[in-house]
């Protein structure tokens, strides 16, 4: 029953901790070669899948294939095709690089020498040449997540397992983490990688799933699920409470839609379509009528946002999530039809 | 750069090479911490040599022995005992290591011997308890003990000491998989002192009040320590107790007795990590 250009297929995966549900029937499919981002808040079941993909859980109910081995039954060989790389950074602090990525090569069973050959290729490969020798508790979070990675791709495994590997990293580090896997997805890994940033799914997934409560609640490629989930905003905070009327009234001329007012915060705001021609527009109006802005912002929605609307609660909480947006014609376009049932049962 | 992909073991005897191969894989990264870490491993030999001379020295003067005799012959058994009994910060150390820090789970993602990390993890502790205990025979020569049965008993006796070491590996084991916390092992370290003081390593229990030295006589630390008095032919080990008389047999049966307990246990702890 396995597809071979499946490299991750789950049907109706579930997990129970105690009395906790932390996956609720899951569906993933990932086509081999592709980046599959799989987004979520803490506690989603993001980590749990994960685990479990990765044969380290065991699940309740359901199916799960990868590089189209039965997880469950087949752990041997789904463990020979995989690489897991979790949020820790799982190397031992008093081996050095090299010598973490030579004893995980002998564990995979690669002769000696061939483990040694393979533990240097990896440390150039991820800019660890020249440290490879140190211990890795005086490297940086950075290097010690590449060589994470690194010792995740000892067998140049077809499937690769990211769990959050970004969280707690400096924007720097994890930039470096991010170039690094750019760099084996273009050598033909599948990722199935999972995030709590938007950013991130967004800068590497080809195709995201949003999970919420153990479950999917949306899937479409980054672009597609942004339209779903409502354009940029500009937020423009006001020094004086008189100005809001006239602020609101500018806003809405230059973005053509309504703007939202929040009297305490004194602020105004509005979905924008060009961002930087409504950026420097506005600026213009408020200098010709001479009102003094604090603070003058274009902002993504934020992954709140994403769920509220997404789990349907978002219209009338008053949090801003444009109304507008579930309607738009683009919606549609690059998203496959979730589950009919999901927006219901997920309220 | 192509990696060919092995293929998992089929018959009973691949499996039991890779359990083998993979346990060598692990005891050899001990290894290499102590080569990477030579202080700690040098403080840590030093460490009981320490409490050698602090009683041999300081307070020995003012210890009496049972039946007579040298005080330092007394003593060595007891600090033979304390490094094997010192042997569990290790242990729960390097167990509780791996859990928090997800070593664990990556071995459990790849495709080794589930036994590896468990034997790689006894062999290696149990060469260092055997360097341990040849530092402390060193010291013991040096200060004046010395052994007066045959080299068999000799033996008998430091097996003794091995085999006790190996059940403390199971308990160490199991408290770090159970903790998961290294930083824990302080408590441990502070929780090995009243097993020591409580034991007749240092003093006879005959010198202690009653209870007190009911409890230390049944300390499992006591049965070995009187048990090797004995096969070393030192003093300290008369006495009409019923547990001083078998002191051999209770050397055995409480190491046997922690391993049944604590070796199940953790296999069991460690098969649930799935869950």
């Amino acid at each position: 029953m396995s597809d071979p250009d499946l490299a991750v297929r789950a049907e109706g995966l579930r997990k129970r901790y105690g009395d906790k549900l932390a996956l609720a029937g899951l569906d993933l499919t990932v086509p081999a070669g592709t980046v599959h981002g799989l987004l979520g808040p803490n506690g989603a079941g993001k980590t749990t899948a994960v685990r479990i993909l990765g044969t380290l859980l065991r699940f309740d109910a359901g199916r799960a294939e990868v590089a189209g081995f039965d997880v469950a039954r087949q752990a041997d060989q789904v463990r020979l095709r995989i690489g897991l790389v979790g949020q820790h950074a799982a190397v031992d602090e008093i081996l050095s690089g090299r010598q973490n990525l030579a004893m995980f090569g002998r564990l995979y069973h690669l002769p000696s020498a061939v483990a040694d050959r393979r533990a240097d290729e990896l440390l150039a490969r991820f800019g660890l040449a020249d440290t490879g020798g140190k211990p890795v508790g005086q490297y940086s979070g950075g290097m010690r997540r590449r060589l994470d990675l690194a010792a995740g791709l000892i067998l140049a495994p077809p499937v690769l397992f990211l769990d959050e590997p970004t969280t707690g990293l400096d924007p720097r580090s994890r930039n470096e983490v991010w170039t690094a896997v750019r760099a084996l997805v273009s050598a033909g890994t599948t990722v199935l990688l999972t995030t709590q940033y938007l950013e991130e799914a967004d800068q590497l997934a080809d195709q995201i799933s949003v999970i919420d409560d153990g479950r999917i609640v949306a899937e479409g490629t980054p672009d597609g699920l942004k339209s779903l989930l409502g354009r940029d905003r500009i937020d423009v905070v006001l020094h004086r409470a008189d100005d809001l009327p006239a602020a609101a009234a500018l806003l809405g001329r230059v973005t053509g839609g309504p703007a939202e007012l929040d009297q305490d915060n004194r602020r105004v705001s509005a979905p924008v379509r060009d961002r930087m021609a409504a950026l420097t527009e506005v600026v213009r109006g408020l200098d010709d009528r001479g009102i003094t802005a604090e603070d003058i912002a274009l902002r993504r929605p934020t992954l709140d946002e994403v769920f509220l609307h997404l789990t349907g609660t978002g219209a009338g909480t008053g949090t801003g999530t444009d109304p507008g947006a579930g309607t738009d014609p683009g919606v549609g376009a690059g998203v496959p039809t979730p589950d009919p049932n999901e927006r219901e049962v997920a309220l | 750069m192509t990696v060919a992909i092995p293929s998992p073991p089929r018959t009973a005897l691949h499996r039991l090479r890779w359990a083998v191969v993979d346990g060598w894989t692990i005891t050899r990264r001990d290894l290499i911490h102590w080569a990477r870490q030579p202080v700690q491993v040098v403080v840590g030999l030093l460490f009981p040599i320490m409490v050698v001379l602090m009683f041999g020295y300081l307070f020995g003067g003012g210890m009496s022995v049972p039946g007579g005799g040298n005080y330092r012959e007394f003593l060595m058994p007891g600090m033979f005992a304390m490094t094997v009994l010192f042997g569990i910060e290790g242990t729960y150390t390097a167990i509780a290591t791996d859990v928090s820090r997800g070593v664990t789970d990556r071995f459990r993602s790849m495709p080794m011997a589930g036994s590896a990390v468990v034997v790689g993890r006894s062999t290696a502790d149990m060469l260092n308890a055997v360097l341990g205990l040849v530092v402390m025979v060193a010291c013991g020569l040096l200060v004046g003990w010395r052994w007066h049965g045959t080299v068999g008993a000799a033996l008998a006796g430091f097996g003794l000491l091995l085999l006790l070491r190996f059940a403390l590996l199971w308990l160490g084991i199991y408290l770090g998989l159970l903790l998961r916390n290294p930083e824990a092992v302080v408590a441990m370290q502070i929780l090995v002192w009243p097993v020591l003081f409580l034991s007749n390593a240092l003093v006879s229990p005959e010198t202690m009040p009653g209870w007190l030295g009911m409890v230390a006589e049944g300390n499992p630390l006591s049965a070995t320590v009187s048990a090797t008095r004995e096969l070393f032919g030192n003093p300290g080990w008369e006495g009409d107790s019923w547990l001083r008389q078998h002191a051999l047999a209770m050397a055995l049966g409480w190491p046997v007795l922690l391993i049944g307990i604590f070796l199940p246990l953790s296999v069991r702890r460690y098969r649930r990590l799935d869950r």
